[in-house]
Formats: structure tokens, C-alpha cells, sequence
């Protein structure tokens, strides 16, 4: 009987399936890397700290962005836009016009500026007040201003900016959205350095936690020796430190968690104020059960590669002496 | 169960640790390796072990040739063996049951035999009362007793010993011995390596002397 051909089990040692040995081996391993990380509790917390953090910061981030988008959402529709009137149209044709607009049910209001007025408002505000009194006439039209109604979307208001522009008593319609889609390329810009950041960052939880496991082997070196002597494979000696890399993701996923639900709860109350300011049902976007689940899934999967990363090099250049 | 066939094992520096070593140990048999440190004993254990590797020739254990042995595949060619070390190794950060029934972890055996395993392993050393205790309140002796129930513990059909009783006084060494005896009672076959050859004159087993590397022919044509 060739003693390599009991491949795993120890020749007159009866050993249980091997799925069971898989699970039961996983499960005490597990535990027992928990009871590790308790008996350090300060150091294991200094580490889990430094991942929620880590974790914590791009993700607040993203919400901040999240919200700002739905924000500036939300002004896309309620936007006015002015109607500029043929220079030749009288005050009465133009009130005319924009009560005829008013009426219609996807307008909300109507506010007439006449060219008297917009040249008084001009003259007030450009400081060319004395230069234009040389003007014989007024060079400024009737302008409209329409605010959209609130059933409003973004192609219906195209559509209603496009009939009222096809009007023959309307020069040009001005749209005063252009700063609206310059926002949300900002935003998007953001949002592309987020996630650069949060690969770094990413990378960064691997260092630590790589380093960490890497200390904790070190100083553990003696036991997987010995462990290796009685007949331990790679894949035994590596598992209790996989899962304390699988813990501390863990843990440091789950007070990144609080960490953004400390800081929404915090930002509650000034945007309630602030929507109480400007008369609007703001309400800020709470995480989604789904982002909070991600959070903690992101720094298990980064713990568990981080510590795989480090066993498995380690792990393969002790070997008893 | 072991065979050697002309081996040699030169270590990176040049020297020679052993030199066209032959050498048969027989199923059942209890064998002492002798000779001064540095003669090749430890060498030929860790070869049996495939802690190392020979520079040249064979190392057959139990009809299987540890040339063929992948480095993927020792692990479960060592759990075929048991080892006590002449300084234990034991973990001292677990209790003595622990260290003992820490081959039967490795090997995935069910924790209700795991337990049972370890009682009677600790029995057999006389140590079952200590099973709770940790290694360090133990005395030298009872540490090695330990690290032997460990290798005995998976009931191995070999068992290589690095000098068990180096650092013993000669009572504890001759009970150390004992234990190995009845072992090989039971049907084990062990392979110890010391330098107690007084001790090892009063239990009669066959002892190969090893010099420099070789067999010592003096003492191989004595016994035979």
C-alpha cells in the first residue's frame, strides 16, 4: 500500500465527506479568527476604523453627487425661459399673446416685460445708463417670460419651447439651461475622479489589510511550521487568515455603514431648514438597502483579497526547517 | 517500510551531510540511528520526512518513493508519519489537548472521534489528567510525552524521532523510551535518532551508527 494514494485522509484515520470537512473546517476557522480579533480588541478596532473610513469617504461622496443630480433634476423642469417678440409688435398684441399662452395647460404663468421696461431695468444695471439715453429708440423687444407647469418633462418643455419659437409674432426663444447641463457634466466629471478615488482607496485597504495579515503570520510563524510538520496543506495554514481578512472587511464595511448613516442623520436637520426656505419638499436621498449591502460586500471582498494576496505568497516560503 | 539505496544529500555550502547511504528498516522493527552531531542523523529523518530532498539516490517509505512525491502531495504524504521533535514543538498558546488533536484537524477527522482520539492518545502517555492544562506548566518530560501522544494520535504505521530524549535527565529518557517500546509492541515502526547509547544498549534494539555521513562499519558488522 503506497502511502501516497490516500490522498487527503490519514490511512486508519476514518475522516467525514468532504463536504462537511470543508464546512466544518470553514465554520471553526471562522470562529475561530472572531475570537482573534476580540482578544486584540484595540488593534483590531484601530484597523477596522481605518477601513471604514476608507470605506465611508467615497461613498458619502457618491451620495453627495446622487442628491445633487436629482436636485438639479428637479430644476430642469421648472425652469422659465424667455420669448423674445418681433420688434415690431405693440405692447397690446404682446399681452395678448401672453395671455394666450397662459391659458395653455402645460404653461404655468406667463410675465410680460415690455421694452420700456427691460431698457429702464438695463439702463439701471449695465451702468451704460447715460450712453443709451443717446438711443432715438428703444433697440430692446417685448419679451415673455413662460414657466413651464409642473407636469412638465424635459422633451415635453423642448417641444413647448420649439411651438412657441415657431410663432410668427416670436423673434427667438432663450433657453437657460445651458448652465443646468454645464452642472451635471461637472457632476459627471466628479463622478469619474470618485471612482478613480475609490479604486485607490480600494487599493489601499488591500495594503492595509495585506500588511496587517502579514504581521499577524509573522508573528505566527512557529505555529504554521509546526502545523506544516504534522501534515497541514498550504490551503489548511492560510484559511484562519483568510477569514480574519474576511472579519476585519467585515467589520470595517459595517461601521462605514454608520459612519454615512451618522452623517445623513446629521444633514438632516439643515436641509430640512433649507427646504423650509425656499418652500420645497427637498428631501435628501437615503442610502438604498441594496448601496448598504454593497458597502459591506465591498470591504468583505477587499479583506478577503487582501489577506489571499498576502497568505498566499507567505504561505508557500515557510516551510519547516 | 524504509529503504535507502546509495543516497546522498550535499547541502549548498559543499558539505555532505550524507554519502551513498544503503539502509533497510523492516514493518514492526524499532531502529536507533547513533553518531556524533553533524554524522547525518537528523539529515536522514528530515529525508524520511521530505522536509528535504536527497542530492542523489532513492528514499523509499512504505513502498512509496518519495522521488514521486509532488511538493503539492507532502502534505498528505507527512500525515502518513508521525514526528517528535527533540524540542517538542508544541503550541504553547492552546491547551495540551489541543496541541494533540491538532493532526486530527488537519486531517478533517469528525470532532466527537477527534475527542475521543485525543483521550486515548494522552492514556497511552500517561497524561490524560493534564489534558486541560497548558504545555508550559508541564515538566520537560511530560511536554515530550505530549508531542508523542500528538504523533501517535493519527496512529501512524511509522514513527521518526530527532533525539526525543535530548534534553531529558536518564529516568525521564528511559520512560520516554518506554512509551516508544510499546508502541512498537502494537506493531509501529520506529526510526529514533540519538546519542544515548547507553540507553539504547539496555532496551537490545538494532542501532545504526552513522559517521560522517556513512554507515560506521564496526558497529553495522557487530550487529549484524
Amino acid at each position: 500500500m503506497a502511502l501516497t494514494r490516500h490522498s487527503d485522509a490519514v490511512a486508519p484515520v476514518r475522516a467525514s465527506g468532504p463536504i462537511s470537512i470543508w464546512a466544518t473546517r470553514h465554520a471553526s476557522t471562522a470562529i475561530g479568527a472572531l475570537g482573534r480579533l476580540f482578544r486584540q480588541p484595540f488593534a483590531s478596532l484601530m484597523i477596522v476604523l481605518v477601513i471604514a473610513v476608507t470605506l465611508a469617504l467615497p461613498a458619502s461622496i457618491h451620495l453627495v453627487i446622487q442628491n445633487a443630480r436629482a436636485l438639479s433634476g428637479s430644476w430642469d423642469n421648472a425652469l422659465d425661459f424667455s420669448v423674445y417678440l418681433k420688434q415690431d409688435l405693440s405692447v397690446a398684441d404682446a399681452e395678448a399673446l401672453g395671455k394666450l399662452l397662459g391659458q395653455r395647460a402645460d404653461v404655468d404663468s406667463v410675465e410680460l416685460i415690455t421694452a420700456e421696461a427691460a431698457l429702464a431695468e438695463f439702463k439701471q444695471q449695465s451702468g451704460f445708463g447715460e450712453a443709451l439715453e443717446q438711443l432715438a429708440e428703444n433697440p430692446l423687444p417685448h419679451a415673455l417670460i413662460v414657466r413651464p407647469g409642473d407636469g412638465n418633462t424635459s422633451a415635453s418643455i423642448g417641444l413647448l419651447q420649439e411651438e412657441i419659437g415657431n410663432l410668427p409674432e416670436v423673434e427667438i426663444v432663450q433657453i437657460d439651461t445651458d448652465w443646468v447641463q454645464r452642472f451635471h457634466a461637472i457632476l459627471d466629471i466628479v463622478r469619474q475622479a470618485i471612482v478613480i478615488g475609490a479604486a485607490l482607496l480600494g487599493l489601499a485597504i488591500v495594503v492595509i489589510i495585506g500588511n496587517t495579515i502579514r504581521l499577524d503570520i509573522e508573528n505566527r510563524r512557529d505555529e504554521i511550521e509546526v502545523t506544516k510538520l504534522l501534515g497541514a496543506s498550504n490551503a489548511f495554514v492560510r484559511r484562519p487568515f483568510l477569514w480574519s481578512g474576511f472579519w476585519f472587511g467585515f467589520f470595517g464595511g459595517l461601521m462605514a455603514l454608520a459612519l454615512v448613516l451618522l452623517g445623513l442623520h446629521l444633514l438632516e436637520g439643515p436641509i430640512a431648514r433649507l427646504a423650509g426656505l425656499y418652500q420645497s419638499n427637498l428631501a435628501i436621498a437615503a442610502l438604498s438597502v441594496e448601496e448598504g449591502a454593497g458597502i459591506v460586500a465591498v470591504g468583505v471582498v477587499l479583506g478577503w483579497f487582501g489577506s489571499w494576496l498576502t497568505a498566499a505568497r507567505h504561505m508557500r516560503r515557510i516551510e519547516p526547517r | 517500510m524504509i529503504h535507502l539505496e546509495n543516497v546522498s544529500k550535499r547541502y549548498p555550502g559543499g558539505q555532505e551531510a550524507l554519502s551513498g547511504l544503503d539502509l533497510d528498516v523492516e514493518t514492526g522493527e524499532m531502529v536507533f540511528v547513533t553518531g556524533h552531531s553533524g554524522a547525518g542523523k537528523s539529515t536522514l529523518l528530515r529525508l524520511i520526512a521530505l522536509i528535504e530532498r536527497p542530492t542523489s539516490g532513492q528514499v523509499i517509505v512504505d513502498n512509496c518513493n518519495t522521488r514521486k512525491v509532488k511538493r503539492r502531495k507532502i502534505p498528505a504524504y507527512r500525515r502518513q508519519i508521525g514526528m517528535v521533535f527533540q524540542d517538542h514543538k508544541l503550541l504553547y498558546d492552546r491547551p495540551v489537548s489541543d496541541n494533540v488533536a491538532l493532526p486530527l484537524i488537519i486531517a478533517g477527522v469528525r470532532h466527537r472521534d477527534a475527542i475521543r482520539r485525543v483521550r486515548a492518545a494522552l492514556d497511552q502517555v500517561g497524561l490524560l489528567h493534564k489534558e486541560k492544562q497548558s504545555p508550559e506548566t508541564l515538566s520537560a518530560g511530560e511536554q515530550q510525552r505530549v508531542g508523542i501522544a500528538r504523533a501517535i494520535v493519527t496512529r501512524p504505521k511509522l514513527l521518526i524521532a530527532d533525539e526525543p530524549t535530548g534534553n531529558l535527565d536518564p529516568d525521564l529518557s528511559l520512560e520516554v523510551m518506554r512509551i516508544f517500546r510499546r508502541f512498537n509492541e502494537v506493531g509501529v515502526t520506529l526510526l529514533i535518532a540519538s546519542h544515548d547509547i547507553a540507553l539504547i544498549d539496555r532496551l537490545g534494539c538494532r542501532r545504526i551508527a552513522l559517521e560522517e555521513g556513512r554507515l560506521q562499519p564496526a558497529e553495522h558488522d557487530s550487529w549484524l
